[in-house]
């Protein structure tokens, strides 16, 4: 480092700063469910805005100027360029100061962090994506993507389950595709207090039993809070999945994404740049994983 | 690399010279605990130190830095302010240089850390050589000598210095002094050898390193954690006074009454309880004994494995901080089963 000219450390203060949020305009608000919407935004430099790119599975670094910075996954597919989707849940100071926004107010973003799914890997292949809850949002940017490149990938299977119809996130767009040929949707509710659920009732592992698959020309995506990593894993090693077959996003407490901070650490990996996707197998090795 | 030689007698005269590449900070004196500071006269340095409670550290991770103001017309804008400060650190350690080496690792690959580079390159190092005490077991860490990482390193010969040359920069300073120094002799040699081999053989603390990680695999459900986890208060006094560690934390902060503020970023410590707690309050390491042990485990097998050596370079800082007599080195001799004594 020493070799490197004066000039230049200090021009990437302002140029190549890699903590450095870009602002970017919401665009859309949508309220999916309680204390969980859906935020679109683009960037206001109209050359970010454009050439801004991720692989499903990356998350970006969320600024609310004067409160804070959170991560978040990145809701929307590659493939659809030009705005992001940001399905956020409210739980803390950053999330909470977004709630307060509307549309036409500033954020500012950084990124894309994070390795994302390796979809050299899942090309050609089966693809099983398995969410509970709130898991559904890195998962969400895979299926699109998929969906948009259809021929790259065999069967497309998702599996989603939320507590109750009123909890299910991107309800409207996942029912849409129960009807669909050349995918398969499987919904499920723990509950329907309500009574207008059609589709299946039951816990998320139960969806296994409609399910036909050939592990072995197959990966597997799992996202969900730990309830759901404790029965899917299982249920996955049990038809037969290898463990680096089997893909999970984790969540850990994030500062700076960019593998500085220490606090995303799990075992000797960082979450934000090993991560946020690994494999099982990862997370056996690890300590503190899951 | 080029080694020249500088009479004992003149080093103040060097100091007052060496001015002109930065404000002169070195290790003072106050009731007996040493720490870097800038100097007012150069008969405050006291290079017979043998640790500063603070690293050098605080000079390229300060304990608090602005990253960005905050305006709502403009957005995050960096600040750039304090980074073209020039600071010549005289008289640091081989071991804290060796600190600086492992965070070039980590804030200069990757991701490139600007503020923290900018620093290095407007700060100039001086070594100097050092008498291990009994907290200090550098040698066990291989970090007893500095091969790199420094713009001059001085080590003590009886009368004169020996003078490492390390960068361009450090030349220039030799130059800029011109006569205070002179050619290296055959004795001159002799009489390095000599002290060398004489200081290897005063380190009281000894610790075999060579298979740690393994060992730490073993061990990861080892009783001394819990053992250590009761005993350990999480101050973080561990981490705030290592050379090596560098988790920090951000934050927003609004000026009163306005829109604007700075976002800052501070020192942190895995030791604190909210280091690793998540929205939901799912924390990964909720008890102390998961905190103390993450700490050990990752400068001794984490970082092996990210960056091919511990992030420990075994300056005694953490023993002589700690408050309840939780020590690195009986912990680590503990777990290898050398030595049946008590962790403190
Ligand atoms: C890779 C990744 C992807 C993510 N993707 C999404 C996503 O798509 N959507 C989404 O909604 N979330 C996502 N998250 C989670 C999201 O980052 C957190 O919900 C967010 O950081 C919360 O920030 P906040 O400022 O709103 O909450 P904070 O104010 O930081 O608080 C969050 C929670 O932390 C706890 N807490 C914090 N500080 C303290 C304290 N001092 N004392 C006690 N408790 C405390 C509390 O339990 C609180 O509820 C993701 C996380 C990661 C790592
Ligand atoms: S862990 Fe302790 S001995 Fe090792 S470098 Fe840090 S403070 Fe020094
Ligand atoms: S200094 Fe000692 S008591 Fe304090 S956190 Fe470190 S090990 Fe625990
Ligand atoms: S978020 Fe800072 S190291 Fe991963």
């Amino acid at each position: 480092m020493h070799q490197q000219t004066e000039t230049t450390l200090h021009r990437s203060v302002v140029r190549e700063n890699p903590y450095q949020p870009h602002m970017a305009r919401i665009v859309r608000v949508y309220n999916m469910v309680a204390d969980n919407y859906l935020f679109t935004l683009r960037f206001v430099d109209e050359q970010i805005a454009g050439t801004f790119t991720h692989r499903p599975g990356q998350f970006i670094m969320l600024s609310l100027p004067g409160t804070g910075e959170a991560p978040i996954s990145i809701s929307s597919s590659p493939s659809r360029p030009g705005v992001l989707e940001l399905c956020v849940r409210r739980v803390g100071r950053v999330t909470n100061a977004l709630y307060r926004c509307r549309t036409n107010d500033l954020v500012a973003i950084r990124g894309p962090y994070g390795n994302g799914f390796p979809m050299e890997e899942l090309m050609g292949k089966n693809v099983l994506l398995v969410a509970g809850g709130l898991g559904i949002a890195p998962l969400r940017s895979l299926l699109w993507y998929a969906i948009d490149n259809r021929g790259r990938f065999e069967n497309i299977t998702v599996m989603y389950g939320a507590r109750t119809p009123q909890d299910m996130l991107f309800r409207d767009e996942l029912v849409s595709l129960v009807g669909r040929t050349d995918l398969t949707c499987l919904l499920t509710v723990d509950e329907d207090p309500g009574g207008d659920w059609k589709g299946h009732i039951g816990l998320l592992p139960q969806l296994f039993d409609y399910l036909a698959i050939r592990p072995e020309r197959t990966c597997a995506a799992v996202c969900g809070p730990p309830v759901v990593y404790r029965f899917i894993l299982k249920r996955l090693l049990d038809l037969g999945f290898t463990k680096d077959r089997i893909l999970m996003s984790l969540e850990r407490r994030m500062r700076c994404g960019v593998g500085k901070c220490g606090h995303c650490s799990v075992g000797y990996k960082y979450t934000c740049i090993h991560g946020p996707i690994f494999t099982y197998w990862d997370a056996i090795n690890l300590p503190e994983m899951i | 690399m080029k080694i020249l030689k500088l009479e004992k007698g003149k080093l103040d005269l060097f100091a007052s010279v060496v001015q002109q590449f930065g404000e002169v900070h070195a290790p003072t004196e106050h009731e007996g605990k040493f720490s870097f500071k800038r100097l007012n006269s150069w008969s405050e340095a006291r290079l017979d130190y043998n640790r500063t409670v603070l690293p050098p550290r605080k000079y390229f991770l300060p304990p608090r830095e602005t990253l960005f103001k905050y305006r709502e017309a403009t957005g995050y804008v960096p600040a750039t302010e304090d980074l073209e400060k020039r600071v010549v650190l005289f008289g640091v350690h081989a071991c804290d240089i060796h600190a600086l080496n492992i965070l070039d690792e980590v804030f200069g690959k990757g991701y490139l850390d600007p503020y923290y580079l900018t620093r290095r390159k407007n700060i100039t190092i001086i070594g100097i050589d050092c008498t291990p005490d009994e907290h200090c077991f550098c040698r066990s860490m291989r970090a007893d000598f500095a091969e790199t990482g420094f713009d001059l390193f001085l080590k003590d010969i009886g009368d004169h210095y020996l003078t490492f040359v390390g960068t361009a920069r450090g030349d220039d300073m030799v130059i800029a002094t011109g006569p205070l120094f002179s050619e290296v002799t055959h004795s001159d040699i002799v009489e390095y050898k000599r002290r060398s081999s004489q200081k290897c053989d005063t380190f009281k603390l000894d610790l075999e390193i060579r298979d740690l990680p393994e060992i730490f695999e073993l061990e990861y459900q080892a009783d001394i954690w819990e053992e250590l986890g009761e005993k350990c208060l999480s101050c973080g006094n561990c981490s705030m006074v290592c050379p090596t560690c560098y988790c920090y934390d951000v934050a927003d902060e609004v000026k009163l009454g306005s829109h604007d503020g700075d976002r800052v970023r501070l020192w942190d410590s895995c030791l604190f309880a909210t280091h690793a707690l998540v929205a939901g309050g799912e924390n990964f390491r909720k008890t102390r004994s998961s905190r103390i042990k993450f700490r050990f485990y990752h400068k001794q097998r984490g970082f092996v494995a990210e960056y091919g050596r511990p992030s420990c370079v075994g300056c005694g800082r953490c023993i002589e901080a700690c408050p309840v007599g939780i020590n690195i080195v009986g912990v680590i001799n503990r777990l290898r089963g050398v030595e049946h004594a008590s962790t403190d």
